[in-house]
Parts: structure tokens; sequence; C-alpha cells
């Protein structure tokens, strides 16, 4: 089954890369580009019976390696 | 005094690390691949710098998956001495073997250049070679070394002598918000922490690269030196 788990930047944690990227949206004319977070995008399959099950081991996944979550955040998704 | 250095894919500092402990102990350490998983005999296990596994994910985050990293965690639960140093650093935090994480620098960019570091952790092997307070040169090199962690951890850091090394100026004043100071943003200019039985450390900046004076001074040598003289 294929599942996206998403990996934010917590809340209140600076990210210098979307500001980076604000900034140049700014120079690009975008002046209305505000509060810009970088994320990450991780897709794969698993094997699962159900969705319920994909979701249960993506998120082992993400506590185990694709998210740090001193700074970060995480949810999953079945892909379909 | 046995100590092993390991080694991951990627990582490029080994060999300066090696010759720092070879100044002050006249001996030359053990390198340990990544994928062994046997560290016994050793009283002293070094992380150096470098980029394991190309950063790939976050910076240190697949080598704190390694198998040695298993070996190392059981090592330190014994007791053992754990120093790692930049992306070392990095692997300790993403190991959990040390309390916060290390972001992006703050102004994006990498930094190699020299910054100063005052001597703040008290009780620890690893900075027994300074007075308390003390002033030091280091280089450093790194794109991820801005320090952050919950806001009652870092009251934690402190209030425990836990801070090893804070960002300072070449006078030793400490200023958070100044970009020449603390350079990549570090939360309270936090470079270096402890462990909480204070013998696991972690620092972003090089000390092993100023411990001659053929490298351009010895400014990094208490370091070693505070090492050597506690395990022998």
């Amino acid at each position: 089954m294929k599942i996206r788990v998403f990996v934010s930047l917590k809340d209140g944690v600076l990210d210098p890369q979307g500001k980076a990227v604000e900034h140049a949206l700014h120079s690009l004319g975008f002046e209305g580009a505000a509060d810009v977070r970088i994320s990450r995008v991780v897709d794969l399959q698993v094997k699962a019976d159900n969705a319920e099950e994909a979701k249960v081991k993506g998120a082992e996944m993400a506590r185990a390696l694709l998210a740090n979550e001193v700074i970060e955040d995480f949810h999953v998704e079945v892909a379909g | 005094m046995k100590t092993g250095i390991v080694v991951f894919p990627g990582t490029n500092r080994e060999r300066d690390m090696a010759q720092a402990f070879r100044v002050v102990s006249g001996k030359a350490p053990r390198m340990l691949w990544h994928q062994q998983d046997n560290v016994d005999g050793l009283d002293l296990i070094v992380l150096p710098g470098g980029f394991s596994f190309g950063d790939y994910l976050r910076s240190g985050a697949m080598a704190a998956h390694s198998p040695i990293m298993q070996a190392v965690r059981r090592f330190a639960e014994k007791g053992g001495y754990v120093l790692g140093v930049c992306n070392g650093f990095q692997i300790l935090t993403e190991a959990q073997m040390l309390p916060g994480a290390l972001l992006r620098n703050a102004g994006m960019r990498f930094l190699s250049q020299d910054c100063h570091l005052k001597v703040e952790g008290r009780d620890s092997i690893f900075t027994s070679g300074w007075k308390h307070g003390d002033v030091f040169r280091a280089p450093m090199a790194h794109g991820d070394g801005n320090y952050t962690a919950a806001p009652d951890m870092l009251d934690r850091l402190e209030g425990e002598g836990r801070v090893a090394f804070r960002y300072c100026t070449a006078e030793g004043h400490v200023k958070d918000s100044d970009e020449h100071v603390n350079m990549n943003g570090s939360a309270r200019s936090i470079a270096g922490v402890l462990s909480e039985n204070r013998r696991v450390c972690g620092l972003m900046p090089h000390p092993e690269n100023l411990t001659e004076e053929i490298l351009g001074g010895t400014d990094g040598l208490p370091l070693f030196t505070g090492i050597m003289e506690a395990l022998g």
C-alpha cells in the first residue's frame, strides 16, 4: 500500500530556508508571500492489509527515522 | 587511555581527530568502521566531523541508526565517555544521546571560519583542561549548527552546568542576537552540551584543528590534555 509521510518543522521552530525563499518571492514581486515554511514529503510502499495498519506503520517509521520529533511534526496519509 | 574514532561513509575529520590524540598521548586511536558493533576495551569513543551519509534526510540522522551507534549507546549507558564534534554532535542529538537538535544556520550560509568559545561546563573531563570561564579560539565549518531545544530543556542545561561551551567574542562576551558572535543563531549561544552523567559531550566547532603550532595555534589543545589527564 502506498503511503505519504508529511514532515514539517514544529510551530515556533525557525525555518531559515523558508525565510530565504520568502525573501526570494518578494524580490520576484510576490509581495504578499508570508510565513513560508519548507516541509518534506516521503512517499513509500508498506505491506499492510488495510489503510489503518498502513498509517500505523508509517507513523512508526516517522518516529524512528523520517521525522525528528524534537523539531518536527509529521502526519501520514494513505495515497490509495 | 584507549580511544576509538568512528568512521561513517562521508566522515572526513577522522585523521585530524586522530592526530590531536596522538599529540597528547603519543598513541594512535583505533578506527571503528560504522558496520562493526564491537567497542570492547575502549575508554573513549569519538564521533568526528564530516558529512555522514551525505547529510541525507537530516544531518546525522542515518548515522544515528547504524550498527556501531547501538554499540556506542550501550557503551555510554555503562558509563563510557563519548565525544561528538560537528557531525558527531549532530549524530548524538539524532541518536537522542544528547538533548536538542541542530537546525540550518540562521543565516543559511555554510560557515567556515574561526569562532571563540567560553568554557562553561562543570565537572566534566571535556572542560577540565580549561578554567571555568576561559575563552579560546576554535575553527568552525558547518551548515547545520543552529542549536535548539525546548525552553525548559535549555533552562535545565543551564541550571545543571551542562552547557559545555558558548559562542562569545574574543573578550568573552556572549551576545545571542549578534550574528558576528553567535554566528549560526544557536539558542542561548550554545555551542556544546553535556549529557546528564556528563560523560557524553557534543560541540559544533573543531578544537582538534588547533592542537599544534604548525596548524596556527594550540588553542584547542586543553580539550585533549584534559581528557588525557582524566583517563590516563
